[in-house]
């Protein structure tokens, strides 16, 4: 889904200078934690995320049933609550038979796999792509930043569509568009920190020390932009979790049998009017997932952004 | 739902229209958008449903129900005895219709259908390329470029076609969508104006219905042909719904927003069964599925191995898995709703033990084999790695080991076509005018091995059997001919035939009189609505 | 100003030309050969392969391909579709509107619903209401609006059956189409019953395309509008005792809103990808919809001349709002 939109993201921290000694690291953490706990959203956020977490990572062993496994003579079976339902299958079963919370458990693991992956790929190409342009400027700047603008023309959601598409229906495949049209952010972003803080002292005193200029780039710049790059981080987790959920319902995403929650509501939409309960529950993962994320991103921002914590 | 006020303005509306009683508006939910309106072009049956069977007519027809042909616009024919010369006769005051874009000043004529058929011949007539890539698909893939030798004008409601060599399935492929005779007068017309691209958007034909209006990926609007040479249709308006979604063409069916749908869901079949309101029609699709082993490459060019696999494959399995029961195994090459299906032929049961049997008089042990599966849903194996993994497991029993392997769609069809080809390939088949030789010939002749001859054999019984059949054309020799053939396919195994997928149309109770086509089309000719 | 709409002009044709190369490029990596696609299981011999290919322009070197193709869209010509042969423009001028049409209430229903909230959220920043609003705008901005769709007719049509479940008007209906949108030719055609008709089959769709702007438009109006709120200018006005709706309606809003109508502007891009969503759900016929068909029909052609013809809008679009921008925004120098 292209909630890509830029948030509004404060000017990086700047801080006294790169020989920060591990006492001022604990310091920072100290004060970002303190103000992360003032957001009780973020809190309930964190603690819902690593409840997810926890759930894809022992998958096996919390699921009571395969995931794949379809059970004959178990065909839509109604949530245990509803008339018809049992405790065998608690949410109830798919249309072939397939117990529908164990789909849900597995399929944390593709959906915060998917944000992983996503927010890996697009962050380091991102990053080195936007340092290489903020700091060399010249031409090689206004041709990265044409390629940008380029990508960023397409809806992302469309965009990825068609890469999926080319590059043939699949959970791989998905996460590489996704990850492709996602990364302009990232450049623009650091481009933006790197011409900010090119000239100021501090670089400047190291360039003079005679620093190479990888280290001027990755050891000296880059840490002074980190705290955007960790809230747009966030924001791209959840949105590479939606598109990934989208292009999944569109059939382009992760291939039955899967149990990806967007490929799981595309093969429930036959039974929209009939199994309401094949319908809701992956939905309601997606958002919980999606909404755990934000809140998190929410809270992260105002914790790393002086000027929200001034207000 | 808000239908009662909406249905009393439609009443309103159409009275104003007609100022007569009620009109009767029968609703299709159609699957898709037809891709344009002049047949020739296309080859979906989306859009033969929506442009040839409302709108046009051609010189002979399928008779309702089957793969039969009668006659159309021809009242009638006669072929020379070396199967050469056929002479039409066609129907005199025959009317086009008069729609608001254009009103005939004549009736049909033999220039309307000598020029019908040159339009997609001959590379000199304006029309040919009258829209960028028009192939004319069908015309060529029927092979007619190479058949034809002439189609002249005798008189005006005579028209004599010659062929380069005698060829008896020609006369089915009259009846196909693309050999709609439109009207000379009405292309000329639009040469004129230079607006040839209309002919693509504004059908003008002799058929029961007439075309109205279409709004793109949403609705078409027919109204009855008041001056139908077989007389007016009872319904007076025909709409498509355009419901690309099947729960949804269900819902609307169930909500009597429609009259008849196709293709519904499968899972949804049997509640449909159930309801009160509504009916179902069924019947075997004109297609089959199989698996083709290579008959040239050993182990597969000893009968007996190929005998042997066709016995460890559990079709009913495969039926139930893939299509929840709307299928049906198939025993022969050709469909039971095809004339000359031989039901007397007897399938190779499932039998593990016979299979194994067979293999060790082959003195064949153990063995690795590939199978490929289709990387698309057809409409006659809707999954096919799922069948395929069902014959793996089987397979095994019997010592035999599968590797499955697939490839992109356009690159599956081509490697498949290789003579040196590892392992045995899925596919299958949709019939394109109902005649045996469509499926026997095109797809089991020697001619096409290295082509659409998957199974890469060639077999001189069966061969000539075919051969003899396409060129008789008395159609009783023929059936004796393809039935005798379909004997020796039996015997000597090229494929395991899969299935033939089951057709199923959901309706109203009160529709009458709607025919299901063995060739897939939606032909509302004849169809009335009674209280 | 004239300048500066140069400028951005001269960065927008060679983003453009780099957009067209992108949507040339794409269509060519397309796996399958187009000509055996179109075959399907029927087999064609390698003649008449090649006479198609020549037919269809394949077989010509890429680089002519390319230039050929934007020589004519200069001249308005995208081609034609392979599967309808028909011109891939007049297609998407007959489906535009309908995705237009529901854009244009979603935005109009975002804005109307998502400004004011916004505005009180920070007024009364902190209170129950402020959390209230933020709480469901955070839950709005992370909803699959595939599934809200789907949840929306199993309610609405499916328990309710107060919707209709697609399409934009009843069957019943039908009269030419004049400007396209549904709203308006229904009450032009003056028959009783259609506007109403297509009214309710505009609701569902517009409530879901609307929810992520709706939730994003909110939660930046207040976030600006806050940040109004602190400037000394308005702490000013308030200590000079102005009545606090004037100041919160003169002072603060109208310089609240600059960063609103960027926000806006930037929604169409959004809008054109949850069409994508929408649309399928609800089989609305706009471009959405047509593109999903065309990628999943191999319709390389119109895939092509979609991407390009929506890049295009969605660059036109940005262009308008920095403009507008500028106008509103008495800082900003050309």
């Amino acid at each position: 889904m292209a909630v890509n939109t830029p948030k509004t993201v404060a000017e990086p921290v700047v801080l006294e200078g790169e020989h920060s000694a591990s006492a001022i690291r604990w310091a920072m953490l100290a004060e970002f934690w303190y103000y992360f706990r003032q957001n009780r959203g973020a809190v309930v956020g964190a603690a819902v995320f690593t409840i997810i977490l926890l759930v894809a990572i022992f998958a096996p062993l919390i699921a009571p049933h395969d995931p794949i496994t379809q059970v004959r003579g178990a065909f839509l079976k109604p949530p245990v609550w509803q008339a018809g339902g049992s405790w065998e299958y608690i949410l109830g079963t798919d249309p072939v038979g397939r117990d529908i919370l164990s789909r849900l458990i597995y399929g944390a693991r593709f959906s915060l796999f998917v944000g992983l992956v996503v927010v890996t790929i697009s962050v380091s190409v991102g990053v080195v792509v936007g340092l290489i342009a903020g700091y060399f400027r010249g031409p090689l700047d206004t041709f990265i930043m044409r390629l940008m603008d380029i990508i960023l023309a397409f809806p992302s959601l469309l965009l990825a569509l068609v890469l999926v598409a080319i590059l043939g229906p699949g959970l791989l495949n998905a996460m590489i568009a996704i990850a492709l049209v996602l990364q302009p952010h990232f450049v623009r972003l650091t481009r933006a920190a790197v011409m900010a803080e090119k000239n100021k002292d501090y670089v400047m005193a190291a360039k003079v020390a005679g620093a190479s200029r990888m280290r001027l780039m990755f050891r000296t710049i880059l840490p002074n932009c980190t705290a955007p790059l960790i809230v747009q981080g966030t924001l791209s987790f959840s949105n590479a979790i939606l598109d990934a959920a989208a292009l999944g319902f569109l059939g382009m995403g992760a291939q039955p049998p899967t149990p990806e929650w967007g490929t799981m509501l595309a093969e429930a939409r036959e039974f929209v009017m009939r199994a309401w309960w094949v319908v809701t529950f992956p939905g309601l993962a997606i958002l919980i997932t999606v909404l755990a994320i934000n809140l998190m991103g929410d809270g992260l921002r105002d914790a790393l952004d002086p000027k929200l914590k001034r207000s | 739902m808000k239908l009662k006020s909406a249905f009393a303005a439609a009443l309103l509306a159409a009275t104003m229209m007609s100022g007569a009683a009620a009109a009767k508006t029968f609703v299709y939910c159609s699957e898709g958008s037809p891709e344009g309106f002049d047949p020739g072009l296309y080859t979906a049956g989306t859009t033969f449903d929506a442009a040839a069977h409302t709108v046009y007519n051609r010189l002979l027809e399928f008779k309702p129900g089957t793969t039969e042909t009668i006659p159309g616009l021809a009242e009638d024919y006669q072929i020379s005895e070396d199967g050469l010369e056929y002479t039409f006769k066609l129907r005199p005051g025959v009317k086009f219709h008069t729609t608001e874009y254009f009103t005939p000043t004549r009736d049909l004529n033999a220039d309307d259908v000598v020029y019908s058929f040159e339009r997609q011949w001959k590379s000199d007539n304006p029309w040919n390329k009258y829209v960028a890539g028009a192939n004319w698909e069908y015309f060529n893939g029927m092979g007619l470029p190479d058949l034809l030798e002439s189609v002249e004008k005798v008189d005006d409601l005579t028209v004599r076609i010659k062929l380069k060599r005698p060829e008896a399935p020609f006369l089915a492929s009259l009846a196909m969508p693309f050999a709609s005779i439109m009207s000379k007068e009405y292309l000329d017309k639009l040469e004129a104006d230079g607006q040839m691209n209309l002919l693509n958007q504004q059908p003008v034909g002799t058929g029961p219905f007439q075309f109205v209006a279409y709004q793109q990926d949403a609705v078409i609007r027919y109204k009855a042909n008041e001056n139908y040479h077989n007389g007016k249709q009872k319904i007076d308006d025909l709409v498509f719904a355009i419901t690309p979604d099947a729960s949804v063409r269900y819902q609307k069916l169930k909500a009597g927003e429609c009259h008849l749908m196709p293709y519904p869901n499968s899972a949804d079949v049997e509640e449909i069964k159930a309801d009160p309101n509504l009916k179902v029609q069924e019947q075997e699709g004109l297609n089959v599925a199989y698996l083709a082993y290579n008959t040239k490459v050993a182990p597969f060019d000893d009968v007996r191995v190929r005998k042997a696999l066709n016995h460890a494959i559990n079709k009913e399995a495969i039926v139930e898995a893939v299509f929840q029961g709307q299928a049906t195994p198939a025993k022969n090459p050709i469909p039971p709703t095809m004339w000359s299906y031989n039901d007397a032929i007897e399938d190779d049961a499932y039998d593990l033990d016979q299979a194994k049997k067979l293999l060790e008089e082959a003195g064949v042990g153990n063995f690795d084999m590939k199978i490929w599966a289709m990387p698309v849903s057809r409409p006659y194996m809707l999954n096919a790695r799922r069948a395929a993994e069902i014959m793996q497991a089987d397979f095994q029993k019997i010592g035999v080991n599968v590797e499955i392997v697939s490839y992109e769609w356009a690159e599956y069809l081509e490697r498949s076509k290789a003579e040196d080809r590892d392992g045995a390939v899925m596919l299958g088949w949709t019939g394109d005018n109902g005649d045996p030789d469509n499926f026997l010939h095109t797809l089991l002749g020697c001619e096409a091995v290295g082509g659409n001859n998957r199974a890469q054999w060639c077999n001189e019984e069966f061969n000539s059997l075919v051969m003899k059949a396409k060129e008789a054309s008395e159609v009783d020799e023929r059936t004796r001919l393809y039935e005798e053939a379909q004997v020796v396919f039996k015997r000597e195994a090229p494929w395991a035939t899969i299935d033939h997928s089951l057709s199923v149309v959901p309706m109203r109770k009160n529709v009458e009189g709607f025919v299901q086509s063995p060739l897939g089309d939606f032909a509302f000719e004849g169809v009335d609505l009674v209280e | 100003m004239l300048q500066f709409l140069f400028r951005r002009l001269a960065v927008l044709i060679p983003t453009f030309v780099g957009v067209s190369i992108i949507a040339f490029a794409f269509i060519r990596l397309l796996p399958g050969d187009p000509v055996q696609m179109m075959a399907g299981e029927r087999v064609i011999s390698p003649e008449r392969h090649a006479e198609l290919s020549q037919q269809l322009g394949f077989d010509r070197p890429i680089v002519v391909q390319y230039l050929d193709y934007l020589g004519g869209i200069v001249t308005g010509d995208f081609g034609n579709s392979i599967v309808t042969k028909r011109p891939v423009l007049s297609e998407f001028l007959a489906l535009f509107p309908a995705t237009l049409e529901l854009s244009i209430c979603a935005i109009l229903l975002a804005v109307i619903i998502g400004v004011p909230l916004g505005i009180i959220a920070a007024v009364k920043r902190g209170s129950w209401f402020d959390q209230g609003v933020m709480g469901v705008a955070l839950v709005g901005y992370s909803m699959p609006i595939f599934w809200w769709g789907l949840l929306l007719i199993i309610f609405f049509s499916g328990v309710l059956q107060l919707t209709p479940v697609s399409g934009r008007i009843s069957l019943m209906y039908f009269f030419p189409p004049v400007t396209g949108f549904m709203l308006i030719d229904s009450l032009l055609s003056g028959q009783s019953g259609a506007f109403k008709s297509a009214l309710s089959h505009l609701i569902l769709p517009t409530v879901v395309l609307a929810t992520i702007p709706l939730a994003v438009i909110a939660r930046q109006t207040r976030s600006a509008m806050l940040e109004v709120l602190s400037e000394d200018y308005v702490r000013t006005a308030r200590a000079k005792g102005l009545p606090p709706r004037r100041v919160i309606g003169l002072h603060a809003l109208r310089n609240a809103l600059i960063p609103v109508v960027t926000t806006i502007g930037l929604q169409i891009g959004v809008l054109m990808a949850g069409a994508i969503l929408t649309e399928t759900i609800f089989s609305w016929p706009g471009i959405g919809k047509w593109m999903v068909d065309s990628v999943f029909r191999r319709d390389y052609t119109v895939v092509q001349g979609g991407l390009l013809l929506i890049a295009i809008i969605i660059m036109v679009v940005n262009l308008l709002v920095d403009v507008l921008y500028g106008l509103i925004n008495p800082r900003i120098r050309y």
